[in-house]
Protein backbone atom coordinates (compact mmCIF):
# COMPACT_ATOMS: atom_id res chain seq x y z
CA UNK A 1 0.00 0.00 0.00
CA UNK A 2 1.44 3.10 -1.19
CA UNK A 3 -0.78 5.33 0.26
CA UNK A 4 -1.67 4.91 3.64
CA UNK A 5 -3.97 8.09 5.24
CA UNK A 6 -6.84 9.95 3.86
CA UNK A 7 -4.38 13.33 3.67
CA UNK A 8 -2.30 11.80 0.89
CA UNK A 9 -5.74 11.86 -1.11
CA UNK A 10 -7.70 14.98 0.88
CA UNK A 11 -4.41 17.12 0.83
CA UNK A 12 -2.06 18.73 0.92
CA UNK A 13 -3.29 22.23 1.30
CA UNK A 14 -0.57 23.94 -1.20
CA UNK A 15 0.51 26.55 -4.01
CA UNK A 16 -0.66 25.57 -6.88
CA UNK A 17 -0.41 24.34 -9.66
CA UNK A 18 0.25 20.91 -9.88
CA UNK A 19 0.45 18.29 -6.81
CA UNK A 20 2.98 16.06 -8.29
CA UNK A 21 4.90 18.82 -9.94
CA UNK A 22 4.67 21.78 -7.72
CA UNK A 23 4.11 20.08 -3.98
CA UNK A 24 5.58 16.93 -4.56
CA UNK A 25 8.77 18.47 -6.12
CA UNK A 26 8.71 21.05 -2.99
CA UNK A 27 8.40 18.22 -0.81
CA UNK A 28 11.35 16.22 -2.46
CA UNK A 29 13.56 19.72 -1.79
CA UNK A 30 12.29 19.90 1.41
CA UNK A 31 13.41 16.50 2.48
CA UNK A 32 16.74 16.93 0.59
CA UNK A 33 17.33 20.10 2.71
CA UNK A 34 16.39 18.65 6.27
CA UNK A 35 19.06 15.61 5.11
CA UNK A 36 21.49 18.34 4.31
CA UNK A 37 21.15 20.12 7.22
CA UNK A 38 21.51 23.82 6.00
CA UNK A 39 21.52 26.11 2.75
CA UNK A 40 23.80 24.90 0.11
CA UNK A 41 25.86 27.31 -1.54
CA UNK A 42 25.41 25.50 -5.02
CA UNK A 43 22.56 23.25 -5.90
CA UNK A 44 22.34 21.03 -9.23
CA UNK A 45 18.84 20.50 -10.20
CA UNK A 46 18.59 17.49 -12.44
CA UNK A 47 14.87 16.79 -13.96
CA UNK A 48 13.70 13.70 -15.91
CA UNK A 49 10.44 12.69 -17.93
CA UNK A 50 7.75 14.86 -17.33
CA UNK A 51 9.41 16.86 -14.97
CA UNK A 52 11.99 17.82 -17.65
CA UNK A 53 9.25 18.27 -20.38
CA UNK A 54 6.88 20.80 -18.01
CA UNK A 55 8.86 21.74 -15.44
CA UNK A 56 8.48 25.76 -16.27
CA UNK A 57 4.62 25.80 -16.58
CA UNK A 58 4.30 23.75 -13.57
CA UNK A 59 6.53 25.78 -11.24
CA UNK A 60 8.61 22.69 -10.49
CA UNK A 61 11.63 24.41 -10.41
CA UNK A 62 10.69 27.22 -7.59
CA UNK A 63 9.42 24.01 -5.95
CA UNK A 64 12.22 22.24 -5.62
CA UNK A 65 13.76 25.75 -4.54
CA UNK A 66 11.32 26.68 -1.64
CA UNK A 67 11.93 23.11 -0.69
CA UNK A 68 15.94 23.95 -0.36
CA UNK A 69 14.54 26.44 1.30
CA UNK A 70 12.94 24.84 3.73
CA UNK A 71 9.36 26.07 2.45
CA UNK A 72 6.43 24.39 3.14
CA UNK A 73 3.76 23.39 0.40
CA UNK A 74 1.80 26.18 1.15
CA UNK A 75 4.14 29.02 1.82
CA UNK A 76 3.41 31.34 -0.68
CA UNK A 77 7.36 32.26 -1.20
CA UNK A 78 7.56 29.70 -3.37
CA UNK A 79 6.28 32.25 -6.43
CA UNK A 80 9.60 34.16 -5.91
CA UNK A 81 11.97 31.31 -5.10
CA UNK A 82 14.56 32.41 -7.23
CA UNK A 83 14.66 35.50 -5.55
CA UNK A 84 14.68 33.79 -2.23
CA UNK A 85 17.68 31.47 -3.12
CA UNK A 86 19.80 35.26 -4.35
CA UNK A 87 18.93 36.52 -1.18
CA UNK A 88 20.39 32.95 0.75
CA UNK A 89 23.36 33.10 -1.37
CA UNK A 90 22.33 29.99 -3.06
CA UNK A 91 23.52 28.94 -6.75
CA UNK A 92 21.00 27.05 -8.64
CA UNK A 93 21.48 25.78 -12.00
CA UNK A 94 18.52 23.56 -14.11
CA UNK A 95 19.64 20.41 -16.19
CA UNK A 96 16.93 19.06 -18.65
CA UNK A 97 17.34 15.06 -18.81
CA UNK A 98 15.88 12.33 -21.05
CA UNK A 99 13.25 9.74 -19.58
CA UNK A 100 13.78 7.49 -17.20
CA UNK A 101 12.37 4.28 -16.74
CA UNK A 102 10.71 3.75 -13.27
CA UNK A 103 8.41 6.73 -12.76
CA UNK A 104 8.15 10.02 -15.41
CA UNK A 105 8.35 12.22 -12.30
CA UNK A 106 11.90 12.17 -11.17
CA UNK A 107 14.51 14.67 -9.58
CA UNK A 108 18.20 14.64 -9.09
CA UNK A 109 19.54 16.99 -6.13
CA UNK A 110 23.24 17.63 -6.19
CA UNK A 111 24.30 20.08 -3.05
CA UNK A 112 27.57 21.44 -2.03
CA UNK A 113 28.54 23.55 0.68
CA UNK A 114 32.60 24.05 1.30
CA UNK A 115 33.68 20.41 0.62
CA UNK A 116 30.66 18.93 1.41
CA UNK A 117 28.80 17.42 -1.49
CA UNK A 118 25.56 15.59 -1.44
CA UNK A 119 22.92 13.73 -3.79
CA UNK A 120 19.41 12.58 -3.68
CA UNK A 121 17.06 11.53 -6.46
CA UNK A 122 13.06 11.50 -5.14
CA UNK A 123 10.07 10.71 -7.20
CA UNK A 124 7.02 12.58 -7.29
CA UNK A 125 4.00 9.48 -7.20
CA UNK A 126 0.99 11.65 -7.04
CA UNK A 127 -1.18 14.02 -5.73
CA UNK A 128 1.61 15.61 -3.57
CA UNK A 129 3.14 11.87 -2.62
CA UNK A 130 6.99 11.50 -2.86
CA UNK A 131 9.48 8.71 -2.16
CA UNK A 132 13.14 9.16 -1.73
CA UNK A 133 14.95 6.40 -4.05
CA UNK A 134 18.33 7.08 -4.01
CA UNK A 135 20.49 8.87 -1.49
CA UNK A 136 24.42 9.65 -1.81
CA UNK A 137 24.44 6.76 -3.90
CA UNK A 138 22.32 4.00 -1.74
CA UNK A 139 18.97 2.82 -3.06
CA UNK A 140 16.32 3.48 -0.49
CA UNK A 141 12.60 3.89 -0.25
CA UNK A 142 11.57 6.95 1.89
CA UNK A 143 8.34 8.30 1.76
CA UNK A 144 9.03 11.43 3.87
CA UNK A 145 5.83 11.30 5.40
CA UNK A 146 7.22 9.73 8.54
CA UNK A 147 9.64 10.71 11.05
CA UNK A 148 12.65 8.83 10.11
CA UNK A 149 16.48 8.80 11.19
CA UNK A 150 19.38 7.71 8.64
CA UNK A 151 22.24 6.16 9.83
CA UNK A 152 25.69 5.97 7.48
CA UNK A 153 27.62 3.41 9.16
CA UNK A 154 30.67 0.86 8.62
CA UNK A 155 29.17 -2.51 7.55
CA UNK A 156 30.04 -4.60 10.55
CA UNK A 157 28.55 -6.89 12.95
CA UNK A 158 26.90 -5.81 15.46
CA UNK A 159 26.05 -2.34 14.19
CA UNK A 160 22.67 -2.57 13.74
CA UNK A 161 21.89 -4.08 17.23
CA UNK A 162 23.24 -1.38 18.76
CA UNK A 163 21.06 0.78 17.12
CA UNK A 164 18.40 -0.81 17.52
CA UNK A 165 19.05 -1.39 20.88
CA UNK A 166 19.17 2.42 22.06
CA UNK A 167 15.87 2.77 20.35
CA UNK A 168 14.41 0.20 22.30
CA UNK A 169 16.39 2.06 25.82
CA UNK A 170 14.77 5.76 24.30
CA UNK A 171 11.02 3.52 23.63
CA UNK A 172 10.87 4.24 20.02
CA UNK A 173 9.23 1.83 17.79
CA UNK A 174 10.34 0.90 14.63
CA UNK A 175 7.60 1.01 11.99
CA UNK A 176 9.77 -0.06 8.97
CA UNK A 177 13.33 -0.33 8.85
CA UNK A 178 15.83 -0.87 5.54
CA UNK A 179 19.60 -1.24 5.59
CA UNK A 180 21.54 -1.36 2.30
CA UNK A 181 25.16 -1.17 1.37
CA UNK A 182 27.31 -0.45 -1.77
CA UNK A 183 29.37 -3.09 -1.50
CA UNK A 184 30.22 -5.84 1.60
CA UNK A 185 32.32 -4.43 4.28
CA UNK A 186 32.00 -0.64 2.87
CA UNK A 187 29.56 1.67 4.39
CA UNK A 188 26.25 1.24 4.58
CA UNK A 189 22.97 3.04 4.99
CA UNK A 190 20.20 2.45 7.79
CA UNK A 191 16.64 3.86 7.48
CA UNK A 192 14.32 3.73 10.28
CA UNK A 193 10.95 5.35 10.31
CA UNK A 194 9.73 5.53 13.52
CA UNK A 195 6.04 6.63 14.95
CA UNK A 196 7.11 9.84 16.98
CA UNK A 197 9.45 13.11 16.57
CA UNK A 198 13.39 12.30 17.18
CA UNK A 199 15.08 14.34 19.19
CA UNK A 200 18.29 16.03 19.11
CA UNK A 201 20.01 13.92 22.29
CA UNK A 202 18.88 10.64 20.40
CA UNK A 203 20.74 11.52 17.40
CA UNK A 204 23.97 12.26 19.15
CA UNK A 205 23.42 9.58 21.06
CA UNK A 206 23.79 7.15 18.05
CA UNK A 207 26.76 8.80 16.46
CA UNK A 208 28.35 8.05 19.44
CA UNK A 209 27.88 4.29 18.93
CA UNK A 210 30.79 2.53 17.50
CA UNK A 211 31.26 2.38 13.38
CA UNK A 212 28.69 4.82 13.61
CA UNK A 213 29.89 7.31 10.49
CA UNK A 214 26.64 10.31 10.23
CA UNK A 215 23.16 10.32 11.80
CA UNK A 216 20.28 12.30 10.29
CA UNK A 217 16.84 13.02 10.90
CA UNK A 218 13.22 13.63 9.16
CA UNK A 219 10.53 15.13 11.06
CA UNK A 220 6.59 14.26 10.16
CA UNK B 1 -7.16 -1.36 6.57
CA UNK B 2 -9.16 -2.08 3.76
CA UNK B 3 -7.79 -2.38 0.27
CA UNK B 4 -10.46 -1.78 -2.10
CA UNK B 5 -14.42 -0.61 -2.37
CA UNK B 6 -15.39 -4.53 -1.56
CA UNK B 7 -13.73 -4.47 1.64
CA UNK B 8 -15.35 -0.77 2.13
CA UNK B 9 -18.31 -2.09 1.93
CA UNK B 10 -17.95 -4.81 3.66
CA UNK B 11 -16.28 -3.31 6.68
CA UNK B 12 -19.58 -0.59 6.30
CA UNK B 13 -21.89 -3.89 7.15
CA UNK B 14 -20.33 -5.65 9.70
CA UNK B 15 -20.30 -2.10 12.21
CA UNK B 16 -23.00 -0.75 10.40
CA UNK B 17 -21.83 2.66 10.14
CA UNK B 18 -20.97 5.16 7.59
CA UNK B 19 -18.14 5.17 4.44
CA UNK B 20 -16.86 8.03 6.62
CA UNK B 21 -16.53 6.72 9.94
CA UNK B 22 -14.77 3.65 8.64
CA UNK B 23 -12.41 5.93 7.03
CA UNK B 24 -11.94 7.94 10.14
CA UNK B 25 -11.50 4.79 12.27
CA UNK B 26 -8.75 3.62 9.87
CA UNK B 27 -7.07 7.17 10.02
CA UNK B 28 -6.72 7.25 13.66
CA UNK B 29 -5.43 3.31 13.51
CA UNK B 30 -3.02 3.89 10.85
CA UNK B 31 -1.40 7.06 12.08
CA UNK B 32 -1.67 6.91 16.12
CA UNK B 33 -3.55 10.00 15.95
CA UNK B 34 -6.61 11.40 18.03
CA UNK B 35 -9.83 11.32 16.26
CA UNK B 36 -9.78 15.42 17.04
CA UNK B 37 -6.49 15.91 15.56
CA UNK B 38 -7.50 14.09 12.48
CA UNK B 39 -11.10 16.28 12.22
CA UNK B 40 -8.80 19.55 12.89
CA UNK B 41 -6.39 18.59 10.00
CA UNK B 42 -9.81 17.67 7.75
CA UNK B 43 -10.82 20.64 8.83
CA UNK B 44 -8.47 22.88 7.75
CA UNK B 45 -8.81 21.42 4.21
CA UNK B 46 -12.28 22.28 3.87
CA UNK B 47 -11.75 25.98 4.82
CA UNK B 48 -8.48 26.14 2.60
CA UNK B 49 -11.38 24.59 -0.02
CA UNK B 50 -13.83 27.07 1.20
CA UNK B 51 -11.48 30.10 0.51
CA UNK B 52 -10.65 28.94 -2.78
CA UNK B 53 -14.03 28.42 -4.21
CA UNK B 54 -14.92 32.05 -3.21
CA UNK B 55 -11.84 33.62 -4.21
CA UNK B 56 -12.44 32.32 -7.62
CA UNK B 57 -16.42 33.64 -7.94
CA UNK B 58 -15.89 36.85 -6.35
CA UNK B 59 -12.40 37.90 -7.77
CA UNK B 60 -11.18 38.49 -11.21
CA UNK B 61 -8.44 35.64 -10.85
CA UNK B 62 -5.53 35.38 -13.97
CA UNK B 63 -3.41 32.75 -14.23
CA UNK B 64 0.50 33.60 -14.43
CA UNK B 65 0.17 32.49 -17.88
CA UNK B 66 -3.22 34.19 -19.05
CA UNK B 67 -4.37 31.11 -20.47
CA UNK B 68 -7.15 30.77 -17.58
CA UNK B 69 -9.38 33.08 -15.18
CA UNK B 70 -12.84 34.20 -14.68
CA UNK B 71 -14.71 31.46 -16.59
CA UNK B 72 -15.90 30.00 -12.87
CA UNK B 73 -17.07 33.98 -11.91
CA UNK B 74 -18.88 34.07 -15.51
CA UNK B 75 -21.00 30.96 -14.86
CA UNK B 76 -21.84 31.66 -11.56
CA UNK B 77 -23.25 35.29 -12.84
CA UNK B 78 -24.67 33.42 -15.65
CA UNK B 79 -26.57 31.53 -12.68
CA UNK B 80 -27.63 34.33 -11.22
CA UNK B 81 -29.13 36.94 -14.11
CA UNK B 82 -29.51 34.34 -16.65
CA UNK B 83 -31.55 32.01 -17.69
CA UNK B 84 -29.89 28.75 -17.55
CA UNK B 85 -30.96 25.70 -18.83
CA UNK B 86 -29.47 22.81 -16.61
CA UNK B 87 -30.36 22.64 -12.68
CA UNK B 88 -28.79 25.11 -10.42
CA UNK B 89 -27.64 22.64 -8.28
CA UNK B 90 -24.88 20.81 -11.13
CA UNK B 91 -24.10 24.55 -12.68
CA UNK B 92 -23.09 25.92 -9.32
CA UNK B 93 -21.08 22.91 -8.64
CA UNK B 94 -19.63 23.54 -12.24
CA UNK B 95 -18.60 26.92 -11.79
CA UNK B 96 -17.39 26.19 -8.45
CA UNK B 97 -15.06 23.78 -9.60
CA UNK B 98 -13.81 25.76 -12.37
CA UNK B 99 -12.90 28.75 -9.92
CA UNK B 100 -10.82 26.24 -7.52
CA UNK B 101 -9.07 25.05 -10.78
CA UNK B 102 -8.44 29.31 -11.70
CA UNK B 103 -7.08 29.67 -8.17
CA UNK B 104 -4.79 26.96 -8.40
CA UNK B 105 -3.57 27.89 -12.29
CA UNK B 106 -2.81 31.32 -10.59
CA UNK B 107 -0.53 29.78 -7.85
CA UNK B 108 -3.24 30.15 -5.34
CA UNK B 109 -3.76 28.11 -1.95
CA UNK B 110 -5.83 25.26 -2.81
CA UNK B 111 -6.61 20.95 -1.12
CA UNK B 112 -5.66 18.63 -3.60
CA UNK B 113 -8.50 16.68 -3.92
CA UNK B 114 -6.67 14.05 -5.06
CA UNK B 115 -4.57 16.21 -6.97
CA UNK B 116 -4.22 19.86 -7.40
CA UNK B 117 -5.32 19.47 -11.35
CA UNK B 118 -8.26 18.12 -10.04
CA UNK B 119 -8.81 20.44 -7.22
CA UNK B 120 -12.09 21.81 -8.27
CA UNK B 121 -14.27 18.71 -8.43
CA UNK B 122 -14.52 17.66 -4.77
CA UNK B 123 -15.18 21.04 -3.72
CA UNK B 124 -17.24 21.87 -6.34
CA UNK B 125 -19.91 19.24 -5.90
CA UNK B 126 -19.77 19.69 -2.09
CA UNK B 127 -20.40 23.96 -2.18
CA UNK B 128 -22.90 23.87 -5.07
CA UNK B 129 -25.15 21.14 -2.90
CA UNK B 130 -24.97 23.14 0.31
CA UNK B 131 -27.96 25.30 -0.65
CA UNK B 132 -30.37 22.32 -1.57
CA UNK B 133 -28.85 19.61 1.10
CA UNK B 134 -28.08 22.48 3.87
CA UNK B 135 -24.93 19.86 5.41
CA UNK B 136 -23.88 20.61 8.95
CA UNK B 137 -19.62 21.01 9.34
CA UNK B 138 -20.11 17.69 10.87
CA UNK B 139 -21.88 16.28 7.06
CA UNK B 140 -18.99 18.56 4.92
CA UNK B 141 -16.44 17.05 6.68
CA UNK B 142 -18.01 13.33 6.30
CA UNK B 143 -17.97 14.11 2.65
CA UNK B 144 -13.80 14.67 2.68
CA UNK B 145 -13.65 11.12 4.65
CA UNK B 146 -15.39 9.20 2.39
CA UNK B 147 -14.27 10.79 -0.97
CA UNK B 148 -10.82 10.22 0.65
CA UNK B 149 -11.70 6.54 1.28
CA UNK B 150 -12.25 6.00 -2.30
CA UNK B 151 -9.49 7.92 -3.29
CA UNK B 152 -7.64 6.13 -1.23
CA UNK B 153 -8.58 2.77 -2.95
CA UNK B 154 -7.94 4.18 -6.47
CA UNK B 155 -4.75 5.51 -5.32
CA UNK B 156 -3.39 2.34 -3.99
CA UNK B 157 -5.12 -0.01 -6.88
CA UNK B 158 -5.03 2.32 -9.56
CA UNK B 159 -3.03 6.03 -9.75
CA UNK B 160 -4.11 9.63 -9.11
CA UNK B 161 -1.37 10.68 -11.34
CA UNK B 162 -1.56 11.99 -14.51
CA UNK B 163 1.53 11.37 -15.85
CA UNK B 164 1.86 8.18 -14.82
CA UNK B 165 -2.49 7.41 -15.45
CA UNK B 166 -3.92 10.55 -17.68
CA UNK B 167 -6.57 12.72 -16.73
CA UNK B 168 -9.02 9.45 -16.25
CA UNK B 169 -6.61 9.25 -13.03
CA UNK B 170 -7.06 12.80 -11.56
CA UNK B 171 -10.22 14.54 -12.63
CA UNK B 172 -12.04 10.95 -12.87
CA UNK B 173 -11.05 9.67 -10.05
CA UNK B 174 -12.08 12.96 -8.37
CA UNK B 175 -15.13 12.38 -9.90
CA UNK B 176 -15.84 9.06 -8.92
CA UNK B 177 -14.74 10.27 -4.96
CA UNK B 178 -17.72 13.21 -5.53
CA UNK B 179 -19.78 10.94 -6.69
CA UNK B 180 -19.59 8.40 -4.11
CA UNK B 181 -19.93 11.05 -0.94
CA UNK B 182 -22.64 12.77 -2.58
CA UNK B 183 -24.47 9.66 -2.03
CA UNK B 184 -23.77 9.49 1.07
CA UNK B 185 -24.67 13.21 1.96
CA UNK B 186 -27.70 12.69 0.40
CA UNK B 187 -28.78 9.24 2.53
CA UNK B 188 -27.68 6.66 0.44
CA UNK B 189 -26.14 3.21 0.98
CA UNK B 190 -22.23 2.57 0.93
CA UNK B 191 -23.21 0.00 -1.68
CA UNK B 192 -24.99 3.34 -3.67
CA UNK B 193 -22.01 4.80 -2.81
CA UNK B 194 -19.88 2.36 -4.60
CA UNK B 195 -22.47 2.39 -7.61
CA UNK B 196 -22.16 6.06 -8.01
CA UNK B 197 -18.18 6.05 -8.03
CA UNK B 198 -18.35 3.10 -10.58
CA UNK B 199 -20.79 4.98 -12.95
CA UNK B 200 -18.55 8.29 -12.86
CA UNK B 201 -15.43 6.33 -13.12
CA UNK B 202 -16.84 4.59 -15.87
CA UNK B 203 -17.81 7.61 -18.02
CA UNK B 204 -14.23 9.43 -17.50
CA UNK B 205 -12.20 5.88 -18.67
CA UNK B 206 -9.70 6.62 -21.36
CA UNK B 207 -9.43 10.72 -20.59
CA UNK B 208 -5.86 11.83 -21.73
CA UNK B 209 -3.72 14.36 -20.06
CA UNK B 210 -2.60 16.82 -22.52
CA UNK B 211 -2.11 20.55 -21.01
CA UNK B 212 -1.81 22.81 -23.68
CA UNK B 213 1.83 24.08 -22.60
CA UNK B 214 2.36 21.82 -19.95
CA UNK B 215 0.65 23.98 -17.75
CA UNK B 216 -2.72 22.80 -15.14
CA UNK B 217 -5.17 24.86 -17.29
CA UNK B 218 -5.59 24.33 -20.78
CA UNK B 219 -8.00 21.82 -20.34
CA UNK B 220 -8.03 21.18 -17.14
CA UNK B 221 -10.04 23.65 -15.76
CA UNK B 222 -12.91 22.84 -18.17
CA UNK B 223 -12.79 18.94 -17.59
CA UNK B 224 -12.94 19.76 -13.79
CA UNK B 225 -15.86 21.30 -14.89
CA UNK B 226 -17.75 18.22 -16.53
CA UNK B 227 -16.37 16.05 -13.89
CA UNK B 228 -18.31 18.52 -10.94
CA UNK B 229 -21.02 17.83 -13.91
CA UNK B 230 -21.33 14.67 -14.14
CA UNK B 231 -20.41 13.39 -10.03
CA UNK B 232 -24.17 14.67 -9.55
CA UNK B 233 -25.75 13.18 -12.19
CA UNK B 234 -24.29 9.91 -11.29
CA UNK B 235 -24.54 10.04 -7.91
CA UNK B 236 -28.56 10.81 -8.91
CA UNK B 237 -28.55 7.40 -11.38
CA UNK B 238 -27.59 5.89 -7.71
CA UNK B 239 -29.76 7.32 -5.39
CA UNK B 240 -32.47 6.29 -8.16
CA UNK B 241 -31.76 2.16 -7.65
CA UNK B 242 -29.45 2.29 -10.63
CA UNK B 243 -26.26 -0.01 -10.63
CA UNK B 244 -23.33 -0.37 -12.25
CA UNK B 245 -23.08 -3.64 -14.34
CA UNK B 246 -19.00 -3.92 -13.94
CA UNK B 247 -18.67 -3.84 -9.75
CA UNK B 248 -16.57 -0.55 -8.70
CA UNK B 249 -13.20 -2.39 -8.10
CA UNK B 250 -13.16 -3.84 -11.68
CA UNK B 251 -13.79 -0.47 -13.06
CA UNK B 252 -10.64 0.72 -11.05
CA UNK B 253 -8.67 -1.97 -12.40
CA UNK B 254 -9.76 -1.39 -15.80
CA UNK B 255 -8.85 2.67 -15.27
CA UNK B 256 -5.15 1.42 -13.95
CA UNK B 257 -4.72 -1.36 -17.11
CA UNK B 258 -5.75 2.17 -19.33
CA UNK B 259 -3.73 4.56 -18.03
CA UNK B 260 -0.76 1.41 -18.87
CA UNK B 261 -1.36 1.62 -21.89
CA UNK B 262 -1.75 5.50 -23.05
CA UNK B 263 0.95 6.62 -24.86
CA UNK B 264 3.43 9.05 -23.22
CA UNK B 265 2.29 11.95 -25.40
CA UNK B 266 -1.04 11.79 -23.34
CA UNK B 267 0.32 11.42 -20.12
CA UNK B 268 1.22 15.05 -19.15
CA UNK B 269 3.92 15.67 -21.12
CA UNK B 270 2.06 18.54 -23.03
CA UNK B 271 3.41 16.79 -26.37
CA UNK B 272 0.25 15.40 -27.61
CA UNK B 273 -3.99 15.81 -28.15
CA UNK B 274 -4.97 19.18 -27.34
CA UNK B 275 -1.31 20.13 -26.37
CA UNK B 276 -0.15 19.36 -30.05
CA UNK B 277 -2.97 21.10 -32.25
CA UNK B 278 -1.96 24.09 -34.12
CA UNK B 279 -3.72 26.90 -31.33
CA UNK B 280 -2.05 24.78 -28.58
CA UNK B 281 1.82 25.03 -30.35
CA UNK B 282 0.35 28.32 -31.34
CA UNK B 283 -0.48 29.27 -27.31
CA UNK B 284 2.67 27.37 -25.79
CA UNK B 285 5.31 29.67 -28.06
CA UNK B 286 3.48 32.80 -27.15
CA UNK B 287 4.07 31.65 -23.43
CA UNK B 288 7.23 30.33 -23.00
CA UNK B 289 8.82 31.84 -26.61
CA UNK B 290 12.33 29.96 -27.65
CA UNK B 291 12.64 28.45 -24.65
CA UNK B 292 9.46 25.78 -26.19
CA UNK B 293 11.28 24.93 -28.50
CA UNK B 294 13.98 23.70 -26.24
CA UNK B 295 11.65 21.67 -23.73
CA UNK B 296 10.15 19.74 -26.08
Amino acid sequence: MKYRTVFDIIGPVMIGPSSSHTAGAARIGKVARTLFGEVPDKADLYFYGSFAKTYKGHGTDVAVIGGLLDYNTNDERIRDAYRYAKEAAMDVSIHEEGAIDHHPNTAKIKLYKGNREFELVGVSIGGGKIEIIELNGFELRLSGNHPAILVVHQDRYGVIAAVSNLLAKYQMNIGHMEVSRKEKGEQALMVIEVDQNVDEFLVQSLSELPHILHVSKIHD
Amino acid sequence: MFRNVSELLELTEKHNKPISEIMIEQEIDVTGRSREEIIAKMQLNLKTMEEAVKRGIEEDVVSVSGLTGGDGKKLAHYLKYGNPIGGDTTLLAVANAMATNEVNAAMGIICATPTAGSAGVVPGVLFGVEHKLKPTEEQKLAFLFTSGAFGFVVANNASISGAAGGCQAEVGSATGMAAAALVELAGGSPKQSAHAMAIALKNMLGLVCDPVAGLVEVPCVKRNAAGASLAITAADMALAGIESRIPCDEVIEAMYRIGQTLPESLRETGEGGLAATPTGRKLEAAIFGQKAEKIN
